[in-house]
């Protein structure tokens, strides 16, 4: 199943682009800042959460560095 | 001879000395030179691939964009966090078979790919001609930020001409080694002075960030939302997706993937670089304060908003830092575009001309060709002219034909062959030079569509038909040649 821990990379996309009709708005502003800005910065901590979750799962990472 | 000249002067100095030594003690060949060996660890390919994104654009684009066009600008941060999560799953491939095929520049991973020395002549051609407009607009970047935060005394004929010249002194020496100490110099300065611009600005002249929107929102609301024509949503979905499958094809990025020294550092700077792209924020905040501090800058112009507030807000001392970490935003991106851009060329044609040339004539050519490339961009940015207005426009667009050869590229199929991809390729080109010219829209073809399809990007669609055309043709040509490459596919599998 690791083998395919990459298909999760699909997750951001969907994020910033499917999901974004219902985020083109201004209300609610959360933290300061208006909710479509706080939505992309959002994806963005968020890109990098599944990026980790991405190389801790995928097998070609374990052992040595170098081949 | 004011602070902030004297400071922009030391800074120009720095970068010129940092640039010379950082090819000591290395033994210069055509491998060292345009991708370091391939031994640059994690650090150093993040802060060059950083550097790709945190050009003059961040500086006066972001803030900008912001500025004149409001949310939109958003398109920049998302699509480059996307092609950081994009590249964890295509960036290992690619340098795992340069890795095996000892390749140095994009036109010789698509020629080795295909074993097509045309494919690679046409990869070199398009590479060039996408780059060579970036290159333009970073020289002009470099004599508007310099111009401007010397308060005049500088022209920025002037100001292009300095920076053309340190470039191309330390490129021809160090090649790519200059470029990563001076990304360090540039990553250090730049999150430094955005940063604190990006805080120090609204605070100052809101009390924070939540009354400068709220300021704007009372304003001009329509700039903190898409619209819902022109730069809709359609338009931020299809520029975003299309950008970052462009993003790593783009001559400079790629050459610096090239650079890695492992797979493992391309994955793990992957994980930080989103967190990283947050950055363009602050640039945001400056340019929406500018909206009311400095309101009624007109078209073009509104890239100047970060400086004028900056002028404004600031002493002299601190706007030369500012503009001494501009020169820098310039100077990084250049050295590695005509790096690349002449290695390129050099792989492309040079080694076709002649096959058995030695190392150092290799080396000899691709420092010649830096020179080519830096003297046509230097004369583009003087002479001007729309042509290049519009070609940057089409950067993103031109290169991102390129995607459907890279990726079949990837898996053995019958589906791409050499004479798909090439004629995928130019059809791909084509539509998108000959928009670039006429600047047709969707409606023009077909005049019943809605809005929401009409502004999807043309890059996007002319990718489409590449795609149809590419597959098209090598089907109906696979007897002629089946992809002569089955090298590729048994690396891929793992």
């Amino acid at each position: 199943m690791r083998k395919y821990a990459q298909v999760l990379l699909i997750i951001p996309f969907i994020g910033m682009c499917v999901l974004l009709p219902i985020a083109n708005r201004i209300e609610p502003y959360i933290l300061g800042m208006p909710f479509l800005l706080f939505w992309l910065v959002l994806w963005m901590v968020l890109s990098s959460l599944v990026l980790f979750i991405v190389y801790k799962l995928d097998p070609t990472n374990e052992g040595s560095e170098y081949e | 001879m004011n602070s902030a000249l004297i400071i922009i002067f030391i800074t120009a100095a720095i970068a010129l000395f940092l640039g010379i030594r950082a090819s000591r003690g290395k033994e210069m060949n055509i491998n060292e030179f345009a991708v370091g060996n391939k031994r640059f660890g994690t650090l150093i390919v993040f802060l060059l691939i950083a550097g790709e994104v945190y050009t003059t654009f961040t500086f006066l684009g972001g803030s900008g964009w912001a500025y004149s066009k409001g949310a939109a600008a958003y398109y920049v941060p998302a699509y480059i966090c996307l092609a950081y999560v994009l590249s964890y799953w295509m960036i290992p491939k690619i340098w795992r078979f340069a890795k095996k095929h000892n390749v140095i520049s994009q036109p010789q991973y698509f020629m080795k790919n295909y074993n097509s020395k045309a494919l690679g002549v046409v990869v070199a051609f398009i590479g060039l001609i996408a780059l060579i407009p970036y290159i333009v607009i970073q020289l002009k970047g470099l004599g508007i930020i310099v111009s401007e935060s010397s308060y005049g005394t500088i022209s920025p004929f002037m100001a292009s001409t300095i920076g053309a010249v340190i470039v191309t002194i330390y490129v021809t020496i160090s090649g790519i080694h200059g470029s990563a100490w001076n990304a360090v110099l540039k990553d250090i300065m730049i999150l430094f002075v955005i940063v604190f611009l990006g805080i120090y600005i609204p605070y100052h002249y809101f009390g924070g960030i939540k009354p400068l929107f709220e300021a704007i929102e009372n304003v001009k609301p329509e700039a903190l939302t898409f619209a819902s024509e022109g730069y809709s949503q359609s338009w931020f979905i299809s520029t975003i997706i299309l950008n970052a499958f462009g993003f790593y094809l783009l001559p400079q990025s790629f050459s610096v993937v090239l650079t890695a020294k492992s797979e493992r550092a391309l994955k793990k700077n992957a994980i930080t670089l989103p967190l990283y792209t947050i950055l363009i924020l602050f640039a945001f905040f400056i340019g929406f304060s500018a909206i009311i501090q400095v309101p009624g800058l007109q078209g073009a112009d509104g890239d100047l908003s970060l400086l004028r507030l900056t002028m404004q807000t600031f002493d002299p001392w601190f706007v030369g830092i500012v503009g001494g970490a501009g020169l820098l935003t310039a100077l990084v991106p250049v050295s590695v575009m005509v790096m690349s851009g002449a290695v390129g060329l050099m792989t492309g044609f040079y080694t076709l001309l002649r096959p058995n040339s030695s190392d150092r004539q290799q080396l000899l050519v691709s420092k010649l060709l830096v020179i080519f490339i830096i003297v046509t961009a230097y004369v583009f940015s003087i002479i001007g002219g729309k042509a290049l207005a519009i070609l940057n426009i089409m950067s993103y667009g031109l290169i991102t034909q390129l995607v459907p050869a890279m990726i079949f590229g990837f898996f053995q199929t019958k589906f791409m062959n050499t004479y798909g991809a090439i004629t995928g390729i130019v059809t791909g080109v084509s539509i998108v030079l000959f928009n670039a010219v006429t600047s047709f829209k969707l409606a023009d073809i077909f005049p019943n569509i809605p809005s929401i399809i009409n502004d999807i990007n043309i890059g996007f669609v002319a990718i489409a038909v590449n795609i149809l055309v590419a597959v098209g043709v090598s089907l109906a040509t696979n007897s002629l040649d089946t992809r002569k490459s089955p090298n590729m596919a048994e690396e891929f599998i793992k």
